[in-house]
């Protein structure tokens, strides 16, 4: 699957709060979610965002809540994939279970600038920027989270698992 | 090689008969807990499964505590969900007004207990760790996956181990303790990691100090924060009122494997203070800046039980909340609050002018019951202060221990104890 759109960069530790805040976890409703994505750090993002874009962001990206609203904010926002120089780890498992691409890789943060047009392919973990004619590698998933991606997200990886225990 | 205390619950909890870190495992859980900001995405979740029950009613609790009572409809619709699931699956469940912050009440009730694995729908679920068990905390979809199975898949986490030599001084507690560590090791220095807190300043704290420190495991990012169980431990665990399990105590080998060794000698250390917008802004009270403050929260999981409320009281009394300020005073669980009321703690808020309210989150996330507005400042004993974490972007919080957060109620500004008695 190649994923293809304009690049939006933050920095370090952007948080949950940050991300989707307090005020509108009383909604699950994604799209509500996604209208408020980021709002408090950059207001003019819901609006500037195409579907098919790349949030880039430096360190610890998702620190703070487990608030799954978080990942479906981003994603119902229009974002593709997030490529961090690291993630936090509940939001990590969260994004993978949702199915919301994201891909850890220093080089393609520092070699990115919001505005690029970059390109990500999700099986190799090859990343182009476009608009400068580089390339990176990001670290490839564990062959678990591969499976998991495969399976489309934890429900379906979960579901399988449980049907053979229940047809017994 | 052996292993890490955290390496042994997780290993007696799979079928190998020992794991080290990095390993990949399915692990049986316990006990499974979520809330009603994050039990709402969980139960459709969990309805996709195609599963008809969970895996068992009574290690699976749903708590309301993030905005019960509600503050509108959109979250009394999201209450209601996670009430109606709960009744019609037989979970346990808390009522407003016998609830609080789940917490507080999971171990005050002994529904999580020492040897455990606990995972649960809010990040704070680390705080359980005080136990000596390994508790984590996840998304709404993990959960309802681990409400369906009864476990879940995990990798081991390397181990960081702290050790705290020395005696705290007067005012300085565990906040202190745990504040300082993240200051030192940054909000991404445990990541991934598991956090083992030994010591002699760590086994002299009671169980609430202990649940202080662990709670803010995931302020550093670490995926669990474990303290050894001692006698403490057992005589707690031992007179929890709802305790229907055995518990077992584990001990890290003598040769386990840490990734890093942290020592800490806490004799002369002041209280610390979390300065805006992050909780490893961390720096001695007395380097600490005093503007004027708005509001000061006295409240969340990280210190609110009854040795914190009790400590703020013992500023309080007699004294009263500067003009300025609006002190939030909320006892994180309805225990809590009765023993409060019973030792005169809540006469003594409500007459040096605080608001005490029924236990909940509120404004510890900026939920409500003490949302900030623009350009205020608040002096609080939670846990996080990122940009809007208690309202608006332009508010800022400054994070501090239960003594500290009372003395500057009094004064007005961030202030030490001893400025005011």
């Amino acid at each position: 699957m190649s994923l293809h759109g304009k690049v939006h960069k933050y920095g370090a530790d952007i948080n949950t709060d940050v991300i989707i805040p307090a005020r509108y976890l009383n909604t699950i409703d994604p799209d509500v979610l996604g209208k408020h994505c980021m709002e408090d750090l950059d207001a003019e993002f819901a609006t500037r965002v195409r579907p098919g874009d790349i949030m880039v962001a430096d360190t610890n990206f998702g620190c703070g809540s487990s608030r799954e609203h978080a990942p479906i904010s981003i994603r119902a926002a229009g974002i593709s994939a997030v490529i961090a120089k690291t993630f936090a780890r509940i939001f990590y498992r969260n994004a993978m279970n949702l199915g919301l691409p994201i891909l850890e890789c220093p080089e393609a943060v520092d070699g990115s600038e919001a505005g690029d047009e970059m390109e990500v392919e999700l099986e190799t973990g090859t990343i182009r920027n476009l608009t400068r004619g580089t390339t990176f590698q990001a670290k490839p998933y564990p062959e678990f989270m591969l499976e998991l991606v495969r399976a489309g997200g934890l429900v379906e990886y979960t579901k399988r698992r449980l049907a053979p225990k229940r047809s017994r | 090689m052996g292993m890490t205390l955290a390496e042994k619950i997780l290993a007696a909890h799979c079928d190998n008969n020992a794991v080290r870190a990095g390993d990949l495992i399915n692990c049986r859980v316990d006990f499974v807990m979520a809330n009603d900001v994050t039990a709402p995405l969980s139960i459709p979740q969990f309805h996709k499964l195609g599963v008809k029950t969970v895996f068992d009613p009574k290690r699976i609790a749903f708590i309301p505590s993030h905005f019960v009572p509600n503050k509108d409809i959109l979250s009394a619709g999201n209450a209601k969900a996670m009430r109606d699931f709960a009744r019609q699956h037989g979970l346990v469940y808390l009522e407003q007004g016998r609830a609080g912050i789940e917490h507080a009440i999971l171990p005050e009730r002994g529904w999580v207990l020492p040897g455990d694995v606990v995972v649960g729908a809010d990040s704070h679920t680390c705080t359980y760790g005080a136990l000596g068990n390994f508790a984590t905390g996840m998304g709404s979809t993990d959960i309802a996956c681990a409400m369906a199975t009864g476990d879940i898949w995990m990798r081991v986490p390397p181990t960081m181990k702290f050790v705290y030599h020395g005696r705290l001084g007067r005012w300085v507690g565990a906040k202190d303790i745990i504040l300082r560590t993240i200051g030192d090791i940054g909000t991404d220095g445990a990541l991934y990691r598991a956090m083992e807190f030994t010591g002699e300043a760590i086994s002299a704290l009671d169980m609430e100090g202990r649940l202080t420190i662990t709670n803010m495991t995931v302020e550093a990012g670490g995926k669990a924060g474990i303290i050894p169980p001692d006698e403490t431990t057992v005589e707690y665990a031992r007179s929890r009122p709802e305790r229907s399990r055995e518990w077992t105590v584990f001990a890290a080998d003598p040769d386990a494997e840490y990734v890093e060794v942290r020592e800490y000698d806490v004799s002369h250390m002041e209280p610390m203070v979390a300065l805006p917008f992050s909780p490893d802004n961390v720096v001695p009270l007395s380097k600490a800046p005093r503007p004027e403050i708005d509001q000061v929260f006295i409240g969340s999981c990280t210190n609110a039980r009854i040795t914190d409320l009790r400590l703020a009281a013992s500023i309080i009394k007699g004294r009263q909340v500067h003009s300025r300020v609006r002190c939030v005073v909320i006892p994180a669980s309805n225990d809590i609050y009765m023993q409060a009321l019973r030792e005169g703690l809540i006469e003594t808020f409500a007459e040096a002018g605080c608001a005490v309210s029924t236990s909940t989150c509120g404004p510890c996330l900026g939920g409500y019951m003490g949302v900030l507005a623009e350009g205020e400042r608040c002096v609080s004993t939670s846990n996080r202060n990122f940009p809007g974490r208690m309202g608006h972007p332009k508010a800022e919080s400054f994070l501090v221990n239960p003594a500290v957060a009372a003395a500057s109620a009094i004064a007005g500004h961030l202030a030490g104890p001893e400025e005011v008695l």
